[in-house]
């Protein structure tokens, strides 16, 4: 893999302030290696040169008349296609959003930029974020960085892979069921998803909205800390989002280990697990054992449920978020419809892609009337044992562990076929999900074939800093 | 548990206003019947003594002050993705006889 090695965030920050580097000239670089890189691994989708170089020169004119444009100063990053970004189109890697210019900007990019950091790009991903290998766009699968016959998982697999590449030196993606951090496992980078309502969802495409986190992709945990402390906290535009720690995430240190009580969840590490990153997992216990922590295997037998629930109420959510899709306002549309009806059946049909009807379709299924308690309030009743199951887990233990993904990075055309197949790639990511906890994936090896496996680390809701901190000494324990 | 027809797949793509050829109807016959078979292993839970959950942050009612705040988009920037319009108005087609 030709990947390009950035300095850490704050030292690239600091460089543009003390003038050794300019914004421009770290602008022109990210440029350059995304040009270079987008034949073979096809990571972005819509390069926003000319919005980022107006962007670098005001960097520089800042810092030219000693005024601090931020901690992220100058920095270039990748946000995933479902941010609304001014300078370009935003369609979500979907059809029916082609040639949509967002008129606003995502307030997570608005909280970037005003810290000083550059989108340059926007990252490729599954349409409307539906997925879990980015072979649903409808712009073409991006490669795995590691082996371009592989996927670089999804829905974030742009931005993963993107990142793994060192196109930039962050990336932004959204995680509704395991989307920031499958393809962080599967392209060996770190992928954060916060607790729930941590970063604002102002201008992000919508999925499923009980469910939905923004989280950075990035090379180390501190760079991602860095990201979150500068994305997180309260915005009036998004109602459920919840204030950030008094400490905020950045100036995190590794985690002494010893006595930190860590859970192993026994459902994850089950036979549909592959023996290479089993060994991986078992490898970092050892580790964290060794150096005093203490950890133990811990139940959660409502995670066997998880996927079925998380399939139940995500495709609920799609359906109702998707709704607004009808070609009147925005986004496809066929002009020689005879009637209304018509025109909502043509916008809709001919530009969803197929795992959009799908989801939409379920959605509809599992909300109508005479099958809404048998499915929607089952799994909402299901969602709340096993929240409760990670309420008394975390009496024990301060953190939960386990592997990302049951296997490392699958082969393009593997699972596409299948739907079912693709969605147990989810299988050990959408209980964090639902229940609102923060969870991280960090790499911790390499399986024979020499792709990326990532650790799962989980915590109790709105302990993102000790996650980090937890997440730093791992990271530690591999180097 | 619920086993879906062809019927089934084609009104339920009416109700969401997707309009489908044969060929998907088809795929989604056979996809949607094999995920509701999957998400069905809930059924058996014993779930009597439980609430659903609907969020997970705790907060409840979140409330500003009822008075217009002026973000600064131009209402003909929020329309220029309009597909048909007219002055500053969305034109839809006919919805009444």
């Amino acid at each position: 893999m030709d990947s390009f090695a950035w300095d850490s965030i704050n030292d690239i920050a600091a460089a543009v302030r003390n003038r050794s580097t300019s914004a421009t000239k770290l602008v022109e670089l990210s440029l350059n290696l995304i040009k270079d890189a987008q034949p073979k691994y096809n990571a972005i989708i819509l390069v926003l040169d000319e919005a980022a170089r107006a962007r670098a020169k005001q960097i520089d004119e800042l810092v030219e008349s000693n005024q601090d444009p931020g901690p992220l100063a100058g920095v270039p990053f990748i946000a995933k296609d479902n941010f609304l970004v001014l300078g370009g189109e935003t369609k979500a890697a979907s059809k029916i959003l082609e040639g949509f210019m967002p008129p606003y900007q995502a307030s997570a990019v608005n909280a970037l930029e005003a810290a000083g950091a550059i989108c340059v790009a926007k990252a490729n991903m599954d349409a409307f974020a539906h997925g879990a290998s980015t072979e649903n766009s409808d712009y073409g699968v991006t490669k795995n960085p590691y082996d371009t016959s592989r996927v670089p998982g999804g829905s974030s697999g742009g931005s993963a892979a993107a990142v793994a590449l060192g196109l930039a030196p962050f990336a932004i993606g959204t995680d509704t069921g395991g989307s920031i951090r499958q393809p962080a496992s599967f392209c060996g980078v770190v992928g954060l998803k916060p607790t729930y309502g941590l970063v604002s969802r102002s201008g992000v495409i919508a999925m499923g909205s009980s469910l939905d986190c923004i989280g950075p992709l990035a090379s180390s945990v501190s760079d991602a800390a860095l990201v979150l402390d500068v994305m997180a906290g309260k915005d009036k535009l998004d109602a459920t989002t919840i204030d950030k720690d008094e400490l905020g995430y950045k100036d995190i240190s590794a985690k002494p280990l010893k006595g930190v009580k860590i859970g192993v969840i026994d459902e994850y590490l089950s036979e549909h697990v592959d023996s290479d990153v089993t060994r991986a997992i078992n490898q970092t216990i050892d580790k964290l054992t060794q150096s005093g922590a203490e950890v133990k295997r811990i139940s959660l037998p409502s995670t066997k449920l998880a996927l079925a629930c998380y399939y139940i109420i995500c495709p609920a959510e799609v359906s109702s978020n998707l709704g607004r899709y009808d070609g009147q306002r925005y986004g496809f549309h066929e002009p020689d419809a005879k009637d209304l009806d018509e025109s909502y059946l043509n916008a809709r049909g001919k530009g969803f892609g197929k795992e959009a009807k799908r989801r939409i379709m379920i959605g509809t299924f599992v909300l109508s009337s005479g099958y809404y308690d048998a499915y929607y309030k089952k799994a909402m009743t299901v969602r709340t044992k096993l929240i409760n199951e990670f309420e008394s887990a975390y009496k024990e233990v301060d953190f939960l562990i386990g592997p990302v993904a049951p296997t490392t990075a699958f082969k393009i055309g593997e699972k596409s076929s299948d739907p079912l197949q693709m969605y147990l790639a989810d299988v050990m990511t959408v209980a964090a999900n639902l229940a609102g906890v923060p969870s991280i994936s960090v790499p911790v090896g390499a399986d024979s074939n020499n792709l990326p496996i990532g650790l799962q680390i989980m915590a109790g809701q709105r302990k993102d800093r000790d996650l980090l901190s937890l997440a730093m000494a791992i990271e530690e324990l591999g180097k | 548990m619920a086993r879906l027809s062809k019927d089934d797949v084609l009104k339920l793509a009416r109700l969401a206003r997707l309009e489908l050829s044969e060929e998907e109807v088809s795929e989604y016959f056979t996809e949607l019947n094999a995920i509701l078979e999957y998400v069905e292993q809930l059924q058996g839970e014993d779930t009597s003594d439980l609430k659903p959950t609907n969020q997970v942050t705790g907060l409840i009612n979140v409330t500003r002050e009822d008075k217009t705040i002026d973000y600064g988009y131009p209402v003909l920037d929020l329309l220029k993705n309009v597909p048909f319009k007219e002055q500053d108005q969305i034109k839809v087609r006919r919805m009444v006889g």
